[in-house]
């Protein structure tokens, strides 16, 4: 996190990049190319006509559900691998697989196979993600700590209790950093599934300005998304890491 | 639930894998232990000659030996208590949870009275001197109190044999001797199996009804005797040490390595 004292800094070399952005702009005279005030001027008319926020908002739900699907099975997956010898030994090679799967790949796969339908479109980032999500799930299963589930078993605790307070409270760490990259790379394929196959959202919107050439729209839009995912991540991710982690010391 | 009988171990052979070239360590051998019902046993033995290893089989967290553990008439899995070497608190939750953790389901599937009861576990922790603390997370307790919350929660689950794998060792003297006083007191109010290994004979003589002596590896019981000083007198200091000397005396092994 940015200390109180570097926040200064952090602010003014934003600036200089705007100011920089402007200068260029200026230069080229170009509607490739349009000055940081005319792309405020869009994106504040796209807020008040409600259709920046329409799109944000089917982004959005987009990106909870694949997020969501991704942790949930790569966290069990991950589990699984990192406590099952024998599970790693036989799935490693598709592991390594679907790791180096390009997204494109999947993305046009799922819509071939299952048809443009929001189904395949959440499918198809879940399926990208996944991968990511198990291989760091399972250095932190492969990690547990022998002494607490010998505690956990000599106390005869049940299943269901060692895993949510003796195995998940050790994988928090690892969790954390799977859902802080998840997040990143869930937020850039999405806009892919979207050009590729859906008639709403970000990424439909970006193509539609692709189509008219209208970069202040494009540059509008990317500005109100980037400060979106700053948002959840300042608002979200980091008070629930600290929450979670309010017994260190 | 039926009263439990004696506790019988039998152990014909453990042993690890082998690690290296010299083939599989068998750890204990021809091992034959009985355990009265309420009685205070320590196990004495020389470092890494398996009383954790046999602490463990007792628990069942190792079953992978030859041989058996078992109680007589007993109807149902025992309830045990197992206090280690590091208390092994979950650092993630409070003292109180700590406990609350070992305890709640137990009630709930067995439908248990006595299983959690929570003015038992408030004199407990009044009693460690836990009371205050129960809502701190254990990295904020020093080694003694993280030890004392380990006690507590093996006795909150009132089990019927407990066991105990040195857990007093690197403490200071006068918090290890408090320690022990504590142990002596709850287990009095509630006389229990108790299992308890330690490598100080001093320390054996203070807790125990009566002293197992193992082998080095791979171990089996060498001696066996009954505490001859009755509870009480064993406040005095003088006897307690003429007591050590004497039986030192007689059997040298009882020292294992110098203290």
């Amino acid at each position: 996190m940015i200390a109180r004292a570097g926040f200064g800094l952090y602010g003014l070399s934003l600036l200089v990049l705007v100011l920089l952005w402007h200068i260029a702009a200026v230069l080229a005279e170009s509607r490739a190319l349009p000055p940081p005030l005319e792309v405020l001027a869009v994106l504040a008319e796209a807020l008040a006509s409600g259709e920046l926020l329409y799109h944000l908002a089917v982004t959005l739900a987009r990106v909870a559900a694949s997020f969501l699907l991704a942790m949930a099975f790569g966290v069990a997956i991950g589990i699984a691998l990192g406590r099952s010898q024998l599970l790693d030994r036989i799935f490693d090679g598709w592991l390594v697989l679907f790791l180096n799967l390009p997204a494109l790949v999947t993305i046009i796969l799922c819509y071939v196979w299952f048809g443009l339908i929001e189904a395949a479109a959440i499918a198809a980032v879940a399926i990208n993600k996944i991968p990511n999500v198990v291989v760091t799930v399972r250095e932190g299963a492969r990690a547990l700590d022998p002494s607490y589930l010998e505690m956990a078993r000599s106390f005869r605790l049940s299943r269901w209790r060692i895993l949510r307070y003796v195995v998940l409270p050790q994988l928090v760490p690892f969790v954390v950093a799977a859902a802080r990259s998840g997040l990143a790379l869930i937020w850039k394929i999405v806009l892919v599934v979207e050009l590729l196959g859906r008639s709403n959202g970000v990424g439909f919107q970006l193509s539609v300005f692709f189509g008219l050439f209208d970069v202040a729209a494009i540059l509008a839009y990317t500005l109100a998304f980037v400060a979106v995912v700053q948002v959840i991540e300042l608002a979200g991710l980091q008070p629930l890491e600290r929450r979670v982690n309010r017994w260190r010391r | 639930m039926a009263p439990l009988g004696r506790l019988e171990i039998e152990v014909a052979e453990k042993r690890y894998p082998a690690r290296d070239a010299s083939g599989p360590r068998s750890v204990l051998e021809d091992l034959r232990l009985g355990v009265s019902r309420g009685e205070f046993l320590c196990i004495l033995g020389p470092s890494g000659c398996g009383k954790t290893t046999l602490l463990n089989l007792i628990a069942g967290l190792d079953r992978d030996f030859e041989g058996r553990v078992g109680w007589q008439g007993a109807a149902s899995a025992p309830r045990i208590g197992y206090v280690f070497q590091e208390p092994r608190l979950l650092p993630w939750l409070t003292v109180m949870q700590n406990v609350e953790l070992v305890l709640g389901e137990r009630g709930a599937e067995e439908g248990e009275a006595g299983a959690a009861d929570p003015a038992f576990l408030e004199h407990l922790l009044e009693v460690a001197g836990l009371a205050e603390f129960r809502d701190a997370y254990p990295q904020r307790l020093s080694l003694g109190l993280a030890r004392r919350a380990a006690l507590v929660r093996a006795f909150a689950v009132k089990p019927d044999l407990l066991l105990m794998d040195e857990p007093f060792v690197s403490l200071d003297r006068p918090t290890a001797e408090r320690l022990r006083r504590l142990l002596v007191g709850i287990w009095s109010e509630r006389p229990t199996t108790v299992i308890f290994v330690t490598h100080s004979l001093g320390e054996a003589l203070q807790l125990a009804d009566r002293i197992v002596q193992l082998s080095a590896s791979p171990a089996s019981v060498v001696a066996d005797l009954q505490v001859p000083l009755p509870r009480a007198a064993r406040g005095d200091r003088a006897a307690m040490a003429r007591l050590r000397d004497e039986l030192l005396r007689d059997r040298p092994l009882l020292g294992g390595e110098a203290e």
